[in-house]
This record gives C-alpha cells, structure tokens and sequence, in this order.
C-alpha cells in the first residue's frame, strides 16, 4: 500500500517509538477515547511497537456501542410500525437486540434500508409521501450537526413524514463519567479527532482543569497517533496537564462553529441512558420542543419492549477500560463478528471487532 | 421459543457467513468430490480430457457505472472464474432476470457491452433465457452467466496445491471495483475519477502459464476481497501465508477514498485482479510475462506462503509490526464516527 502523506511516513513512525521509548521512565497508561483509535492502533500494530510500560486502553467512543440496549430494542420495535420505513446507518443492523437485530427484523418484514447520509433519508422522504420515514440518530457531536441539518431541511421542503429517533450522545459527559467511577488508573487520554474537529480542543479542557488530566487530541493515521503518545508521555514525565493538539490539519480550539451552532439549534441537552455507564446527566441531544414534529418519539408511541443485556456480555466493562476484549470468556468462542453477541463486537468502531479482526496477540 | 433463522444480507458478502451458508445449506446435501475441491470452476474428467464448468450471477446495482457495466461483469466473472482453473474458456450461457418497467433501451445497451466482452474474451454464448418479473421484484435486471472451458494438459491448479517457499503476486491495484461502486451509491465525487477494474484475465492466464506452467493456484480476488481469498486458499492448502502491507499495490485514489470511508482496500471486491501462487524458481518469470500484458503491467511480488502458523494470513504492517489479516466478515461499511 503507498502512503499518502507524511502521517503515515515509517521512518518518522519509527523515530517516535525510539523517543517514546527514551522518554517514558515509568509505567502509565492512557485511554484513547474514539473507536477510530483503538481501530488504527490495531491495524498499524502500535501496541506491539510501545515500550510494555506504555498501555494504550480503549475508552466508551463507539456511538453504537454506548447505545443502551433498550434503545436498541425500541429501534427494532419502531420498524415494526405500520408504513414505517426505517433508515439507519449501516453498523447499527447488526447489534443484537434482547430478541432481534435489525437485519433480522429486515428479513421477517420489515422495510429498512442503510443510507449513507440523513439526506438520503430525507430524498427517501420526498419520494415515499404516503410513508414515515424515520432516521435513527446515533452518534456524537461528528454526526449529530448532519443530522440537525437534515431535520432543517426537512422542514424547509415541508416534509410531514420524516422524523428522527434521536439517541445521539455528547462525548465529554462520557469521559467524566469514567473519570468519577474511578475504576480505572488514567495518566492521560488520547482525545477524539473527528469530535473535537467539531467541538474544538476546548470542550476537553476540564480535564486538566479539574482531574489534572492531560489530553491530546490525535488524528487517525500512525505518525498522529504516536506523535499523540509522544506529547502525552513528555505532559506525565514533565507533570503537566493541558490540553494539546496533535491535529492541527483539522482540529481548532473554538471547532467548528457554524456545525455547532445547527447542532444547538435542532438538539437540547437532555439526560441519556449510556451502555456501560448508566445514566449521564445532559448527556444526550434531544430534539428540542421547536422541531418536535420530526421527533420520532413524539409521533410514534414506541412500547417500552422488557429489555435484557446479552447474558454474559462484557461489553460495558470494555466501554470503560476496566478489562480488555479478551477477557470477555464470550470473546472469540460465542462471540465474533458473524455471530456477535454485543455491539462492541459488530461496530467497525468498537474495542472488540478491532481486537478479533487484528488479533495481533494471537502471534504471540 | 427458537427464533427462526432467516437469511439477512449478511450472507451475500462473499465473507465467512457466505462460506457458513455455502457449507450448511448446499454442502451436505450435494457433497461429490468434485463439489468438495470448492474451487472457482469444478474439474469436470470428460473422455481423457478436463473440462472447466463455472456458474456467477449479478446483481449490480447501479447497472452501469465507469469502467464498466452488469453485462461485461457477467461475462467476465464466468469466464476468469474459468480461467483460474487453467481453463481455456469457449462456451456460455446467460440468464437475465427482467423487471417489469426496464427500459429496452437499457436491456439493448448491457447486451451491446456482452456482446462486446465476449468478443474480447474469445467466448461464444450459445444459449440462454429471460424472465420477467413484476415491478419492484428486481433491480432492473439480474444476469446470471455459465460457462465451460476446456483445461490443457499438464496443468494443474487447485486451491489446495500452495506450498510454503511459493510466491504471492498480485496482478494489479486492488480496490478499484468496489470502491467505484460504494463511491456512486454514495455519491462522493473525487477529482481523480476511479474506475472499475472490470477485466478478462483468460489472456494472461495463458500468458503467465506459458512463462510459469507449475504455476500452483490462481484465484479471482472478487467479492470479499484480496483478503478473503488469502485467507481461502491458505484454509484449502493448510498453508500459512505472510504478505507485506507496504507492497500490496492500491492506487492513492482508492486510498484515500478507502480512508475516507473507514474501510480496508484489502477487503474491497475486485472484478479483474487474481493472486497467482508460483513456485519460487518461477517467480520471476512469472512476474516478467505478467507485467507484458497491458492488464497487469503493475504485477508484484506481495509475500509469500509459509509453514508456521497454517491457516492464517499475517500481515507485516509498515511499521514492522505484525496482525493477523481475517476473511471479510459481517459487512463492508462505511463509518459513522
């Protein structure tokens, strides 16, 4: 494979490791918080390349992932209404539900159908009038702003048939939400890139200012994110704490703020019920009272369908860091990716497909 | 309550649950011989001779797109399908599934390009048969194409014949195909326009065999993609194989709209790129023929079978780490994130 730019240069790669390795004098560990991470340092094999003192361990960024299994459930049960036609992104046909999975629920009946963008849904929308077409929202505040606009746009054309089922989440909520269970030793997080492009770096400055919680925002190529490791091993050894950014080709410090501002016209904070880690006070996007006509849960009563995790799935505990994939006894033996038992085995974004697909401990 | 099994998309992705079906559903029931070789065309022994016999349908969707179009996939799946066999391809037949409402326009522009991809392959079609279906049944149109070819004496490729020491070459950039495909339904538009690698390869099969004739597998790297064929053939040889992430050719269009969208090139369907495994002393040669023939002038070495850890495909990434590259499983899709 060639490579496109520097960021994915092997010499430079290589120069990091060695200074990493130079400067890291004592064990730390560091969460990189975004799936996309923990993908990319699997793909690339940075795990193997760090001195063993260096951890990486993977955090809750997985919007489908997070999702709570309830949501789920009721996902699965609003495509079963009458004249709904359900879209979605892809990762989320395949996440088991306490009964069904999307794609199965496709297969018995009902209409639902992968777009790449809410546009799509709304284009779906205009051309199926006598159908409710429904987006399911899931994601952060990288997906969100797309979203909110296609709920603008749907208002603009007139649409009385497309809503949104909203169960997009915002990401600092989630990292304190860690940070206050206290399960695990943290000496620093590899801050989400396609987030924080958004956010900007400076909705993670309370970590520093209030955990002493060093961050550096990574992008998703090898250079970025050893480059990443580099600056938060220099931040630990030099007893710092600030937010840094390692991706100045798409990161600011104030984002993206006309993305930002569609985010907060269409989306109010609200509480929201996270796999993993419970409850989160407003740290959810619901749609506010304005556009309540394209809420889904508004226009449909979605039945509170008896919700139950996957007996013995770990996937809550991996969202935290508090044990890797492996030590999941489902791990490899029930669960894999043709037959997934939680969601952070079936999103390209979760710990556990990344950790079966590139299995690099297997080598031993 | 046992939920009942259902067939999901899943199982069309050419991957593990593709494989899963394959073995569960048709594998008992038809077990033979040479059903069991699970080859790309069955060996068929016919009064002292080999015949080659392969089936391929498609449902492409959009049907025309750059590089090519349903029908000349049609025909050259069937016949590299052929061809990987060592077969030399000569006859087809073609089915076509029609939904109500298609313009006849359109059903005469795919039978234009068939028409053409069997003159450039060769072939002839002597036979076939059409349905039409109501609308909303299909996707315009559905083509099925099956095919025989004869397969030369002394040749003898098998799935199940690498051997470790051989070398894995590649005929050209991978990913092309299904990244053309993905980038049209989503409609991403790029400045670099890619195109798919729709090809025959009959013509450098025989190429390539008259430099290398113990040339020990070949296989088409479609559905699944580059990956998932590494992975079947080192299962169907009981062989390991270890390839270079640096070597493995996928042109920087592809590239970057594979980074784009979250994939991995390595799992992107291809409709003209086969792996040839060829033993070492005729790797050299092998490549020199290949790189001749304007289809697979960027042939290349990308790594090699070994004896330590069989059944699995190891990747040697940039960097000098190493994982583990597994078939394509669940579906290939974009991120969200």
């Amino acid at each position: 494979m060639r490579f496109v730019d520097e960021f994915e240069n092997p010499v430079l790669a290589r120069k990091l490791i060695a200074e990493i390795a130079g400067m890291a004098t004592k064990p730390m560990s560091f969460m990189e918080f975004c799936g996309g991470h923990t993908h990319a340092i699997m793909q690339f094999g940075i795990r193997q390349l760090l001195p063993e003192y260096v951890r990486l361990m993977s955090g809750p960024g997985c919007p489908v992932c997070v999702t709570s299994q309830k949501d789920i459930d009721r996902a699965i049960a609003l495509s079963q209404f009458p004249g709904v036609l359900l879209t979605t992104f892809g990762d989320m046909m395949r996440v088991p539900g306490t009964t069904y999975t999307l794609q199965e629920a496709s297969a018995a009946g009902s209409d639902v159908r992968i777009v790449y963008s809410p546009m799509d849904a709304v284009r779906l929308a205009q051309e199926h009038s006598d159908r409710d077409v429904v987006f399911l929202g899931v994601g952060f505040e990288t997906t969100a702003p797309g979203i909110a606009a296609s709920i603008l746009q749907a208002a603009r054309l007139g649409l009385k048939n497309y809503f949104v089922f909203s169960m997009h989440k915002y990401t600092p909520p989630a990292m304190r939400g860690i940070l206050d269970g206290g399960e695990v030793h943290l000496d620093g997080i590899i801050g989400p890139g396609h987030v924080a492009t958004i956010t900007g770096s400076n909705a993670w400055k309370f970590l520093p200012l209030e955990y002493h919680m060093p961050v550096v925002v990574s992008g998703f190529e090898s250079v970025d994110i050893l480059l990443t490791v580099r600056m938060l091993v220099e931040q630990v050894m030099t007893g710092k704490a600030e937010v840094a950014n390692a991706y100045g080709r798409s990161v600011f410090p104030e984002g993206n703020v006309v993305a930002q501002r569609i985010m907060d016209q269409v989306f109010q904070m609200a509480d929201a019920d996270w796999r993993g880690l419970g409850v989160l006070p407003m740290s959810g996007m619901a749609i506010r009272p304005e556009y309540s006509a394209f809420d889904a849960e508004v226009r449909f009563e979605i039945p509170d369908v008896p919700s139950r995790e996957p007996p013995g799935c770990r996937c809550g505990e991996v969202l935290r860091g508090v044990i890797e994939p492996p030590e999941c006894p489902l791990f490899g033996k029930i669960c894999t990716p043709d037959t997934p038992r939680g969601p952070c085995m079936v999103s390209d974004e979760g710990a556990c497909s990344a950790y079966y697909l590139y299995q690099t401990e297997a080598l031993g | 309550m046992r939920k009942e099994e259902l067939i999901t998309m899943a199982h069309g992705t050419g991957g593990r649950m593709t494989q899963q079906l394959i073995d569960k559903v048709f594998g008992t029931r038809f077990s033979n011989p040479i059903l069991d070789r699970m080859n790309d065309a069955a060996i068929l022994p016919v009064g002292g001779g080999r015949l080659a016999f392969s089936i391929d349908g498609h449902v492409v969707s959009p049907l025309f797109f750059p590089g090519g179009d349903i029908g000349k996939i049609a025909i050259f799946g069937t016949v590299n399908d052929l061809a990987m066999m060592g077969a030399r391809p000569l006859w087809l037949v073609a089915s076509f599934i029609i939904e109500e409402g298609l313009p006849m326009e359109t059903l005469r522009k795919i039978a234009d390009s068939m028409a053409e991809a069997v003159k450039q392959t060769g072939v002839q079609l002597v036979g076939g048969d059409t349905k039409v279906v109501e609308k909303e049944k299909g996707d315009g149109v559905y083509v099925s194409v099956a095919g025989v070819g004869i397969v030369p004496e002394g040749r003898n490729i098998d799935a199940s014949n690498a051997q470790p020491r051989d070398v894995l070459i590649v005929s050209a950039p991978i990913g092309n195909h299904g990244i053309t495909i993905m980038t049209l339904r989503e409609g991403l538009k790029f400045d670099v326009e890619i195109t798919s690698d729709a090809a025959p390869l009959n013509g450098i099969v025989e190429d390539l065999l008259k430099a290398a004739p113990h040339v020990h597998v070949m296989r088409d790297a479609s559905r699944g993609g580059l990956a998932t064929v590494l992975n079947e053939l080192s299962s169907a040889s009981g062989v390991g194989i270890e390839i270079d992430e640096d070597t493995v050719p996928v042109e920087e269009p592809v590239e970057r709209a594979c980074a784009l969208l979250g994939l991995d090139p390595l799992y992107v369907a291809n409709e003209g790129v086969f792996v040839a495994v060829v033993p070492p002393e005729e790797a050299d040669a092998a490549l020199q023929a290949m790189r001749v023939h304007p289809l697979s002038k960027k042939a290349v070495k990308i790594g090699e079978v070994v004896e330590s850890h069989p059944e699995r495909v190891v990747l040697r990434t940039a960097l000098g780490a190493q994982r583990i590259v597994g078939p394509l499983s669940g579906d290939l899709l974009p991120r969200i994130c």
